[in-house]
């Protein structure tokens, strides 16, 4: 049934469904309402869930860690400052190779300190071995939250997931959105078969042991195994979510008016609604634009994306964080995608919408419009900044 | 996966004594069997049997000196790795 709801909400309603043993949450804006709407599930007694109000997000994700060795079923959510405090932890888990899934609402990293959403968080978390996803709507963040926990419990994968959804524009807007019915729902997540559970008392086993030059490396290696399992996994997971709720997503990415499209953007999150519009706006005016939404950032589809990008003339990589010093980090994977192929599109590096400003479908109509005549090149350009 | 060791790291698999610079040497004759050595040795490393000092672990003993400092009898001596002899 559809239903009108925030992106929270949303997330919220995905994980009461997918009812996880423990939570271990820190509240922080954008992304406080999923804990809070979530401890009035527990309170309610609509989950069986231990909610455990943790000190700080630090403290969140290593009982995430805790929880998940010892064989439960585990969530989180945070955003900016409180992924910045998790990371530490966060890489430990992808390490250990618990399937904690949590919703992270994006917000620009501090400073100066802003609530308002860009990717500098999700690029934070970048490298720590987790999967990452990013959402263009309310509907995608509770689709993918119960595709996301699928995924990460796969046997072959057993890696953290990062849903993401960018905050308010997606965490406190209303949107129409249409969950499953609770029981086909749990039926797609199904339960959670844990691998050497330390509650297991009878089968003892170390998590976490010390490792030297002589394995670390071989250990580091056998991650590497785990996320290269996810994009095959991936296309399996929303496979079977088509055949349980009949909802059609396709591939690491969707392709919106790419096939002859001669300039195309490139976006994650909620900004892809903007570009569907500026595309529009163009396609009606005869401009042959489209445009490339990333639902898998990590790991990153590079074939896929390439392929899907070879007949563009002009790209434009929208990344919403700065790597300084360096090209966006989105860009930089695309750029990647291409560097063994012969055929392949200038490509342009845009930031925007850095802080929460605004990306309007005029700034994106105009990026379109001057990808014809602009000059390839590895500068920054920037959208919707005053200079 | 993830580093799990099934069945569990065991110390006896494990000899972390090895990087042991002073060995402690335990002189039976002089022990008045406090046990405090037993007590505040952080690695478990003083061997007891039937509440009586019988020896050091040094398969685990790291050499730190906390027993010979808390002994009230001097009744362990740190000597230097290398031609000393085990107490054993």
């Amino acid at each position: 049934m559809r239903k009108v709801m925030t992106g929270h909400k949303a997330v919220a309603e995905a994980m009461r469904q997918i009812e996880p043993n423990v939570v271990a949450v820190y509240p922080i804006t954008p992304q406080s309402e999923i804990a809070e709407y979530y401890a009035e599930y527990v309170h309610n007694g609509l989950v069986s869930t231990e909610l455990v109000p943790v000190e700080s997000e630090h403290s969140a994700m290593s009982a995430c860690v805790g929880a998940s060795a010892a064989g439960a079923r585990v969530m989180t959510a945070t955003a900016s400052q409180g992924l910045a405090l998790m990371v530490e932890i966060l890489y430990i888990a992808a390490s250990m190779r618990l399937p904690i899934v949590m919703a992270l609402a994006n917000r620009a990293l501090s400073g100066p300190i802003n609530i308002h959403c860009d990717h500098s968080d999700a690029y934070l978390a970048r490298d720590a071995g987790a999967i990452q996803i990013f959402a263009e709507s309310a509907q995608e963040a509770y689709d993918y939250t119960l595709i996301a926990q699928r995924l990460a419990e796969h046997n072959q994968v057993r890696l953290p997931a990062i849903v993401n959804l960018d905050g308010f524009t997606l965490t406190h807007s209303v949107q129409v959105v249409e969950p499953l019915d609770d029981e086909p729902a749990k039926k797609f997540v199904g339960s959670y078969k844990p691998i050497y559970p330390l509650l297991d008392v009878d089968n003892p086993s170390t998590w976490g042991p010390f490792a030297m030059p002589d394995y670390y490396f071989e250990l580091k290696r056998a991650q590497v195994a785990g996320i290269e399992a996810v994009p095959e996994t991936f296309l399996e997971v929303q496979k079977e979510y088509e055949k349980a709720t009949g909802r059609n997503y396709r591939g690491f990415f969707e392709a919106y008016q790419l096939e002859d499209a001669e300039r195309v953007l490139v976006v994650m999150g909620s900004t892809a609604g903007t570009a569907k519009v500026a595309v529009d706006e163009l396609r009606a005016a005869g401009e042959k634009v489209g445009l490339l939404k990333v639902w898998l950032y990590r790991p990153f589809p590079y074939a896929e994306v390439a392929e899907a990008l070879s007949h563009v003339k002009q790209v434009a990589v929208l990344d919403r964080a700065i790597s300084f010093g360096a090209q966006g980090a989105l860009y930089s994977d695309i750029a990647t995608a291409f560097a063994h192929r012969d055929r392949r599109p200038a490509l342009f590096n845009y930031i925007y919408g850095l802080g929460g400003r605004d990306t309007t479908t005029e700034h994106l109509t105009q990026t379109l419009s001057e990808l014809k005549s602009a000059r390839p090149g590895e500068e920054l350009r920037y959208i919707g900044l005053r200079e | 996966m993830g580093g799990v060791v099934p069945g569990g790291a065991k110390p006896e698999l494990n000899k972390t004594g090895s990087w042991r610079s002073l060995r402690p040497m335990w002189d039976e004759e002089k022990c008045i069997q406090c046990l405090q050595c037993w007590m505040h040795c952080p690695d478990g490393s003083i061997e007891i049997k039937e509440e009586k000092v019988t020896g050091v672990d040094y398969d685990h003993c790291k050499g730190c000196g906390v027993c010979a400092g808390i002994c009230p009898v001097d009744a362990i001596d740190m000597v230097p790795e290398g031609g000393a002899e085990c107490a054993r």
